[in-house]
């Protein structure tokens, strides 16, 4: 495999004018001077290579650090001929070609110019403040700049328009305030980042206090209760369990940290089945590991009777079966909600339980017929427990006769 | 490759984050296992291609969740060049795309961390011999990205793409919690041939791209 293409991002060390030919030679995987020259060729082509090269200069990002790259003698001779080269050649075709060339390249030529070497010393500025030097070349630098486009806009004004006080004076108004414009572009472009950057690290930091402050509330107060109670397993298994469980829903849970704050349904059939699930290990001291299937539903009462009788079956496995764990497992289909509670315990023959026990009877046989729901009971002794729990899901049609 | 080799031992190596958790499954698994031997850890996804490019493990211990890209990275990197080197994912995560992106990654088979000693060793040996593992909630997230409707489903090759009844009742049996020596007998099959249609689940989820399962998973909100 090759090695991944950088970003496009302006050169920042080993430049010539603004490091964008550097930047497109890097990203593209090319000499640099094939892309210069490529610019130069372009450039003649009515300022094609000139406009691109400006557009990137504004709009692409320069490199965040200083990357040491050691530009050959040579390779900058190269540079500054492909660049006088490209003059050259623009202004030979301004020569022969027609009056739009000429007077682009006569005044607005000189005011590209200027506009070029205040932006080069607006990217200066934002390097320096890095490196922490300044000086009054830099002041000398821009105003220079400033003044070779406010020559250029004039010289454009005086020699190409013959207008009345009014106009003329508009549209010196409105020209001014173009190169007013054309000059202060890098400092709105690096405002706007800024502010974006700013808005980033603002948003990151609401997140890590909000994390910081759920943890605090959470897990680091069960820390310090486990360790107040370590002498008792059982109860460090308690909180350790519930702490993990609160803590899960938070993170991956419907409406959790990790998710979009869609609707999250409070009363669905999976947040029904997860509370009774939790519900029964915390109070028993057992393991209970949902796992749903299905698109969540809304509880109606049928469902509700569902999990009322799914929570007894919990219960029942957990006191009676004598084991760690319980498995549940919900499968929601369109029309039908299939719960099954497993143990792998002690197990009991139907057939023998004594008439006055009605936790089975009641609780999860009775529920569930009278809310047309069947119940399916397999024990094997020693092998432990499946209790198949179904109910036939209403329409809404159905449900409003 | 298919021969038992009870005598021979297995080298593990372990991929976490955490080093406090490496170190007690290593104890857990030197202490009581004797055919199962830790051979090296790593910290990071960098650490840990390194590391199991010089040893060689049989079986890696992959968990999903990592600061430099996670399990998946590691798979990306080590899968075409390492093909003999089985991957179990050994996962804290409760969300589905984290889960199922391992797996796609080409990871063998996902057990949870609040497995025992014992049950872990055992996963070990099935992964190494060839065999996949799937914890329930594993058939269970399976099970959800493969149960859409017919008419939802974008047009493909559907055998490749939807699961047969068969592989569908034991992925049922395994998210209910059942051993693979339980579907065996409740399915009136033997376990190799649950073991079959388990593998052939485990193919069709790497090999089904077309879904966006990652996706879709997140969007239905699979916990």
């Amino acid at each position: 495999m090759n090695t991944p293409t950088p970003p496009l991002a302006r050169r920042r060390s080993g430049r010539l004018v603004a490091g964008v030919a550097g930047g497109v030679a890097d990203h593209l995987g090319l000499p640099v001077t094939w892309v210069r020259a490529a610019f130069i060729a372009l450039a003649a082509m009515w300022w094609a290579g000139a406009l691109a090269y400006g557009l990137l200069w504004v709009f692409v990002k320069q490199e965040a650090a200083d990357v040491e790259r050691t530009t050959p003698q040579r390779e900058r001779q190269q540079a500054l001929g492909l660049a006088a080269l490209g003059v050259a050649a623009a202004l030979t075709a301004a020569a022969l070609g027609n009056d739009l060339i000429g007077w682009i390249v006569g005044p607005l030529g000189v005011a590209a110019v200027g506009a070029a070497v205040v932006w080069r010393e607006a990217d200066e500025a934002q390097r320096r403040r890095w490196t922490g030097t300044g000086g009054r070349n830099a002041l000398w630098r821009t105003v220079a700049g400033a003044v070779f486009v406010a020559a250029g806009i004039a010289v454009f004004l005086f020699g190409q328009l013959q207008l009345g006080q009014v106009q003329f004076a508009l549209l010196a108004v409105l020209v001014t305030l173009l190169g007013v414009g054309v000059l202060t572009v890098p400092w709105w472009v690096r405002l706007v980042r800024e502010l974006t950057e700013e808005r980033r690290e603002r948003i990151v930091e609401t997140e890590r206090a909000e994390i910081a402050a759920h943890l605090h509330d959470s897990v680091l107060q069960t820390l310090a209760l486990i360790q107040r109670q370590s002498d008792q397993p059982r109860e460090v298994a308690r909180l350790a369990r519930g702490q993990e469980r609160e803590l899960r829903s938070w993170l991956y849970g419907a409406g959790g940290y990790g998710r979009s704050t869609g609707a999250a349904l409070d009363e669905g059939l999976t947040a029904a089945l997860a509370a009774a699930a939790a519900e029964v290990e915390d109070t028993y001291a057992v393991t209970v590991a949902p796992v749903v299937v299905g698109a969540d539903r809304p509880l109606d009462d049928h469902l509700r009777a569902l999990v009322l009788a799914g929570r007894e079956a919990m219960v029942n496995a957990a006191k009676h079966a004598g084991v760690a764990e319980v498995s549940v497992y919900c499968e929601v289909e369109d029309d039908e909600v299939n719960l099954f509670v497993r143990d792998r315990g002690a197990g009991f023959d139907p057939d023998d339980v004594p008439e006055d026990r009605h936790g089975l009877a009641d609780s999860v046989h009775g529920r569930m017929e009278r809310h047309g729901g069947t119940v399916r009971l397999r024990s094997t002794p020693g092998e432990g427990t499946e209790v198949h729990l179904a109910m036939r899901v209403r329409t809404h049609e159905e449900a409003a006769t | 490759m298919t021969e038992p080799d009870d005598q021979k031992i297995i080298k593990v190596f372990l991929v976490d984050d955490h080093a406090l958790f490496r170190s007690g499954v290593r104890a857990e698994l030197d202490r009581a296992v004797p055919d199962v031997t830790v051979v090296g850890e790593a910290g990071s996804v960098d650490e840990a291609v390194a590391a199991i490019r010089h040893h060689r493990p049989d079986v890696v211990l992959l968990d999903v969740h990592m600061p430099d890209g996670g399990g998946a990275e590691v798979l990306r990197q080590l899968r075409p060049e390492l093909p003999d080197v089985v991957f179990l994912a050994l996962s804290v995560s409760d969300a589905a795309e984290d889960v199922i992106a391992v797996i796609r990654a080409g990871a063998r088979g996902y057990v949870t961390k609040t497995i025992s000693g014992r049950e872990l060793a055992d996963a070990v040996r099935r992964v190494h011999a060839g065999d996949p593992v799937f914890s329930p909630r594993l058939a269970g997230f399976v099970l959800d990205v493969f149960s859409q409707k017919p008419g939802a489903a974008p047009p493909g090759d559907p055998e490749l793409d939807l699961l047969t009844r068969r592989e569908r009742d034991v992925l049922r049996l395994l998210a209910r919690g059942y051993a693979y020596k339980e579907i065996a007998g409740e399915l009136f099959i033997s376990v190799k041939t649950v073991e079959t249609h388990v593998s052939s689940v485990l193919r069709k989820t790497q090999l089904s791209n077309r879904y966006e399962l990652s996706r879709w998973a997140s969007d239905r909100r699979l916990v």
